[in-house]
């Protein structure tokens, strides 16, 4: 298990790399400079501002440069705001993002467990089909247009939650909301679609033969069986939400690193868009590490260190 | 027939599917009974209702089975006037069912112990440790080797003979008064075949169960069976003992399945099959619904549903060759080598005791 852990946490940095790389140099293709008002400056003032952060040195340069301060923790400062370190910047932003994404992950996925094992418990019936109704709109609405709606109904219209802005609890209701109804509805549409296929196996059939009662059936049984294959979508789901917060930050104001983001890319701020490359890079290698752990814990089949046969 | 000995009867069992298409009649009037301690062979081809027989004693059926009539009686009880919640206090404690296919009947990511261990802890209300005890005994009588080491396995760390001991050490665990096997050797290779029904055989002495053994395959039949019905198109045409099945063989039905399997002395270059193929149970023939198929098919035959003619006290066989009126008829060489070796069985049995007119000539209507 520590060779293997070794093993992927040399991949993962591996990953970063590449992604550090491959952003760094498409990020230097994007149109525009971090000026924020070229036409009043003369050349002398840019040329002096180039010089201070080091833009004036080949592209190459500057990239070395960056990976030398990365690999030693200095991320560099923030074009936007001065003075500001990209690390102390986004650390104090991180907060929120989390906070909404693993809410939304987490309703998500167990609100679509439930819905998912109901509909393939009922078959075919008015619970089913309405679980089938709720996953393809929670498929097909963006996130975004989810958002919107959400505030507009449950904010401005019923004004149960604050339609913006950030400051406890109930700020987060409506963003998680927003976020958590693609993992809802994806997880719901694949645990059933599981479950349908677990219910017809033969080792059901055999469970009921022993005598089990149906929720014995399906408590010790049919759900083990049917959540394992729902792990290898955490990865994608993560990825959404990851995406999904940029713009949903945005609509309802949050302070997180998905909101500070797009500011970024939208005024070259090329440190700090490298700082929260990296800092999705990671999260989601980090992810992807945790459901292959996750899998061979529940999953004997493939448990990596498992007695040979 | 009926007497205390019989564990189980089952009497004019009628079971329908209900499809798109219309219902299925797949279980036509179906009669027989379990002896206790005895092993009966449930023989038909694939769709012929065997499966759905047993399925029906379980209560496991589809949700669009409908069972129109008839009644399955185990010890003074009905059990098809029995709630699903009732049944479920049998299934796994006095009827107990072993599957097809052992790599596929087991839960993939539970420990084998806990999966034998499981019946007990439902039916006998047993804390794990202590049934997991007695799982581990069963896994030894069922031959599973190193027991104690391998009880926390997981079925992938098996081999298909062995996870069929396993599904054994499910059934019987709980020493249930019938055991049904549904096809239990199908899908293992041959060597492996023999070994499970050893076991089978040798548990069934032990903890004296009676078994219904469903199986397409006739050869497994001789060496397991007492008793032998033949199934085909959802009803039994012809039962027996298993040497009347297959020595004295009534049913041109039966002719043909046993005249299809290969023997040491089977002689010619090609294997006899049944020509054709099983009629629709969505509309299913009138008279006789082997006729279509049936080389000695009587007029009578696609008019009027044979009656069970008596050929012993244990034998019976639905078919109007049987009816003192109908021509005599030669079956296929083959079975008339069988039925003339019978005879010399029954001969010299008979001539013990009394002398004796041929088996032959005693056929008469029930």
């Amino acid at each position: 298990m520590a060779k293997y852990l070794a093993k992927r946490i040399f991949y993962l940095i591996l990953t970063l790399f590449i992604v550090i790389t491959l952003t760094f140099f498409l990020m230097k293709l994007l149109p525009g400079t971090p000026l924020t008002n070229q036409a009043k400056l003369s050349k002398s003032q840019i040329a002096l501002i180039y010089e201070q952060y080091g833009l004036n040195k080949p592209v190459w340069q500057q990239y070395l440069l960056y990976l030398a301060g990365a690999v030693r923790g200095n991320f560099g400062t923030s074009f936007q705001f001065s003075d500001q370190p990209v690390s102390y910047l986004l650390s104090s932003r991180i907060g929120p993002s989390l906070q909404i994404g693993l809410q939304a992950m987490i309703l998500g996925v167990i609100v679509g467990i439930i819905v998912g094992a109901f509909g393939a418990m009922r078959q075919n019936s008015w619970v089913d089909t309405t679980a089938t109704v709720v996953s393809i709109l929670g498929i097909s609405i963006p996130s975004f247009v989810l958002a919107v709606l959400l505030q507009y109904y449950l904010g401005l219209k019923l004004g149960w939650f604050p339609i913006a802005e950030w400051g406890g609890f109930i700020y987060t209701v409506l963003p998680t909301l927003a976020l958590g109804a693609t993992p809802l509805a994806e997880s719901a549409r694949f645990v059933r679609t599981e479950m349908v296929d677990v219910l017809s196996s033969d080792y059901i059939e055999l469970a009921k033969a022993k005598g089990l009662s149906r929720t014995g059936v399906i408590y010790h049984h049919a759900l083990r069986n049917s959540l394992i294959p729902l792990i290898t979508i955490v990865g994608p789901l993560a990825v959404n939400i990851m995406t999904g917060s940029m713009v949903v930050e945005n609509i309802f104001s949050i302070p997180g690193i998905g909101e500070q983001f797009v500011k970024s890319v939208l005024t070259n701020d090329y440190p700090t868009i490298m700082g929260l490359t990296i800092i999705y890079s990671f999260m989601l290698c980090v992810v992807l590490l945790f459901t292959d752990i996750l899998y061979g814990i529940v999953d004997p089949r493939i448990r990596i260190t498992g007695k040979a046969n | 027939m009926e007497n205390d000995k019989n564990i189980l009867e089952v009497r004019n069992l009628q079971v329908n599917f209900k499809t798109y298409a219309g219902d299925v009649k797949a279980i036509r009037n179906v009669s027989f009974d379990l002896r206790k301690g005895e092993t009966l062979a449930i023989v038909g081809e694939s769709g012929s209702g065997k499966s759905v027989t047993t399925r029906t004693i379980m209560g496991l059926n589809a949700r669009n089975a409908d069972i129109t009539s008839g009644s399955i009686l185990y010890k003074d009880q009905d059990l098809l006037k029995k709630s699903d919640k009732e049944m479920e206090q049998f299934r796994g404690q006095d009827i107990a069912e072993i599957f097809q296919d052992p790599m596929t009947s087991l839960d993939p990511t539970m420990k084998i112990g806990k999966q034998i261990a499981e019946p007990l802890m439902v039916h006998k209300g047993m804390k794990k440790e202590k049934a997991l005890a007695q799982a581990l005994e069963m896994m030894k009588l069922v031959g599973i080797t190193d027991a104690e080491n391998r009880i926390n396995d997981y079925p992938h760390q098996f081999s298909g003979g062995m996870r069929q001991r396993i599904v054994i050490a499910i059934a019987l665990i709980n020493y249930p008064e019938i055991l049904i096997a549904d096809e239990p050797t199908t899908a293992l290779d041959v060597t492996i075949q023999a070994q499970i029904l050893n076991l089978m055989k040798e548990l069934q002495d032990k903890i004296s169960t009676s078994i219904i053994f469903i199986t397409h395959d006739l050869g497994v039949v001789a060496g397991m069976a007492d008793r032998v019905a033949v199934m085909y198109a959802g009803k039994i045409v012809e039962y027996g003992t298993v040497d009347e099945i297959f020595y004295n063989p009534k049913h041109p039905y039966t002719w043909g399945l046993l005249s299809s399997m290969p023997t040491l002395d089977s002689s010619g270059d090609e294997l006899p099959s049944i020509p054709g193929t099983p009629p629709d149970l969505l509309d299913p023939p009138t008279g006789d619904a082997f006729a279509a198929r049936n080389a000695y098919a009587l007029k009578i035959d696609t008019e009027q549903e044979p009656p069970f003619f008596k050929v012993s006290d244990t034998h019976y066989a639905a078919t109007w060759l049987l009816h003192p009126d109908a021509p005599k008829v030669t079956p296929p060489a083959q079975i008339v080598a069988r039925q003339k070796k019978y005879a010399e069985m029954q001969q010299a049995l008979v001539a013990k005791q009394r002398p004796s007119v041929p088996v032959e000539e005693e056929e008469e209507q029930q």
